[in-house]
């Protein structure tokens, strides 16, 4: 039995909002890697703590990277191409 | 209106647990004063804190079951064997303890009262949780917008929030329900206990003609299986949001 | 951010033991073996399994899962720490010593990179992986190593974060010159020794 134990992007909202602070869950992401686009709640989280690795759902390659560390946050967005936020 | 985005900084709020409801032998509601809350939308959810003494931290998700009221909110939390945090909040935590939470979070698993097309909500074991907050929501603004939810859980003693479905549902504003059980039927019904498959979803479900919105939420993977029905169905996977709350324990 | 004083869960403790063990600083006891993986684990069939050492210059040696299992193996008694803040006590693996896989290279490399079946990369000095301080390993408590812990085998480098240690490995290049891996171009500490706290970049 190997279960992963991933969840969606949506589940990471409290996480990327304390970075990025405005909610990029409901924004359109494109990947990198197969050119899926994809709202960012439709991803895959992977590990939590104290990086997070979200992942295109289509091709599971790593679309966004976050490690955070006492006072200091570390992004690697290399694995987008866009994101299409909806502004007010 | 669709795609409020969230600015300014998230802050950790310090909550006060007001009330503690058993809404079944596992699962129990806790009813949170929550100062200068902001409000939330059907389906968001917040993250909460504990923190021992010796400054040891667990932080877990938890959707918010109430339709927004003043501070008000609401979780429900079903124990897992071994859980850290959910057997704090399910049998440890009291009223007027305090408990931090972030929120409320996630744009995007939400259902709010302008959206006018009929929803189609799917839920395994305390997946029910941010589905009821669209019910109530629906019901707090009067509408009869056609809501459908099929809901799976282990035995008839494991429905959260059955007195309040069965009330709602008689109501007769447009809210329907069918119960998939998994272990254990009640006396007489005419399924013998299975999961969520095919052939219950094309009799209990709205039809994928009618278009609606899918929300599905549970254990991942119950959603993962749930999900790949709907889209085998036919129905439109642009329209299924999903909720995955972790592992499964074979909570659904 | 926290309030000042911290907010504290009357009566929460946690799912840890009080251990008088000592541990590296900020680390925790638990006795359950928690699954952290930064991508999907990958189902690798044994007959596909395939280990493959490179060195510095391109040359490859490669053993498939039987000759990999010829190989003499040990057996290993060490506790293991997470970045997370978990550690274990005395956890009990069986794996082939780096220092077999490693015999007879001529070697003038001073880093390597392992890299994992999912694309998962760590990397390490390579005076790390020799001298009985790195295995590949593939059981665990007595049975066969688990998809979720990285079998069919995963390198354990125990005296580094686990980390380092990579699930699912599937080969190791060795390298003049130090490259980050995966986790290490991203804010993680390059070498992460638990009783340093080497957990972040320039710990
Ligand atoms: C967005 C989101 C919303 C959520 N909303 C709710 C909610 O409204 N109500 C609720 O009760 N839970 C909810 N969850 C799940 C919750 O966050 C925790 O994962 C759950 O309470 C277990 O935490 P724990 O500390 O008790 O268990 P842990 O100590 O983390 O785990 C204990 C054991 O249970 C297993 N396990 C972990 N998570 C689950 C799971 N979800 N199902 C089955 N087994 C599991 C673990 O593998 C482990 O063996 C939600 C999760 C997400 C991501
Ligand atoms: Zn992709």
């Amino acid at each position: 039995m190997s279960k992963d134990s991933f969840v969606d992007g949506n589940a990471a909202a409290g996480a990327l909002l304390s970075v990025f602070s405005i909610d990029i869950t409901d924004a359109d992401a494109q990947c990198a890697a197969c050119g899926n686009v994809a709202p960012v709640a439709r991803s895959r989280v992977y590990a939590f703590e104290p990086g997070i690795v979200l992942r295109c759902a289509v091709c599971e390659h790593p679309l966004l990277r976050i490690a955070r560390g006492t006072g200091r946050t570390w992004i690697d967005a290399r694995g987008l191409t866009y994101l299409e936020l909806r502004t007010p | 209106m669709a795609g409020t985005t969230v600015l300014g900084r998230l802050a950790w709020y310090v909550a006060t647990v007001v009330e503690g409801r058993q809404e079944t032998r596992t699962a129990r509601t806790l009813v949170l004063n929550v100062p200068s809350w902001p409000g939330h939308d059907a389906g968001q959810h917040v993250d909460v804190r504990l923190r021992a003494a010796d400054g040891y931290t667990a932080v877990r998700s938890y959707s918010i079951a109430n339709a927004a009221q003043n501070e008000r909110v609401e979780l429900t939390v079903e124990e897992l064997a071994d859980g850290e945090v959910s057997l704090y909040l399910v049998r440890t935590i009291a009223p007027g303890d305090p408990l931090e939470i972030r929120g409320p979070v996630g744009g995007w698993f939400v259902w709010r009262p302008a959206f006018i097309e009929p929803v189609q909500l799917v839920a395994g074991g305390s997946g029910i949780v941010p589905l009821m907050a669209m019910i109530r929501t629906r019901a707090a603004a009067g509408l009869q917008t056609p809501f459908r939810l099929l809901y799976s859980v282990r035995t008839p003693e494991n429905i959260i929030y059955a007195a309040e479905l069965q009330r709602r549902e008689s109501e007769g504003q447009g809210l329907t329900i069918a119960y998939a059980f998994t272990r254990a039927t009640p006396a007489g019904w005419p399924r013998p206990p299975a999961r969520i498959d095919a052939a219950f979803l094309s009799e209990a479900a709205l039809p994928a003609g009618e278009d609606p919105a899918c929300y599905i939420c549970g254990p991942t993977g119950f959603v993962e299986s749930a999900a790949a029905l709907l889209e085998q169905a036919g129905y439109d996977p642009k329209r299924i949001k999903t909720e995955r709350f972790g592992p499964t324990g074979g909570i659904s | 951010m926290t309030p000042d004083p911290p907010i504290v869960s009357p009566g929460f403790v946690g799912r840890r033991r009080a251990g008088s063990a000592t541990l590296p600083p900020g680390q925790y006891l638990t006795e359950d073996f928690p699954v952290l993986s930064a991508g999907p684990t990958p189902t690798i069939r044994l007959d596909d399994w395939k280990f493959a050492l490179t060195t510095e210059s391109g040359d490859v040696r490669t053993w498939s899962w039987s000759e990999f299992r010829a190989l003499p193996s040990v057996s290993i008694t060490t506790d293991i720490h997470c970045v997370t803040r978990w550690s274990k006590l005395g956890t009990v693996w069986e794996g082939v010593s780096l220092d077999t896989l490693l015999e007879g290279i001529p070697a003038t490399a001073s880093f390597a990179m392992a890299e994992s079946y999912g694309g998962y990369t760590t990397n390490l000095p390579l005076a790390d992986l020799r001298d009985g301080k790195a295995w590949i390993a593939f059981r665990y408590g007595g049975e066969d190593l688990a998809p979720e812990h990285g079998g069919p085998a995963r390198l354990l480098v125990p005296h580094l974060y686990l980390w380092k240690s990579a699930k699912w490995i599937r080969g190791i290049t060795l390298m003049r010159k130090d490259r980050p891996g995966f986790w290490e171009s991203l804010g993680y500490n390059n070498y992460g020794d638990p009783w340093r706290e080497q957990r972040y970049w320039g710990d």
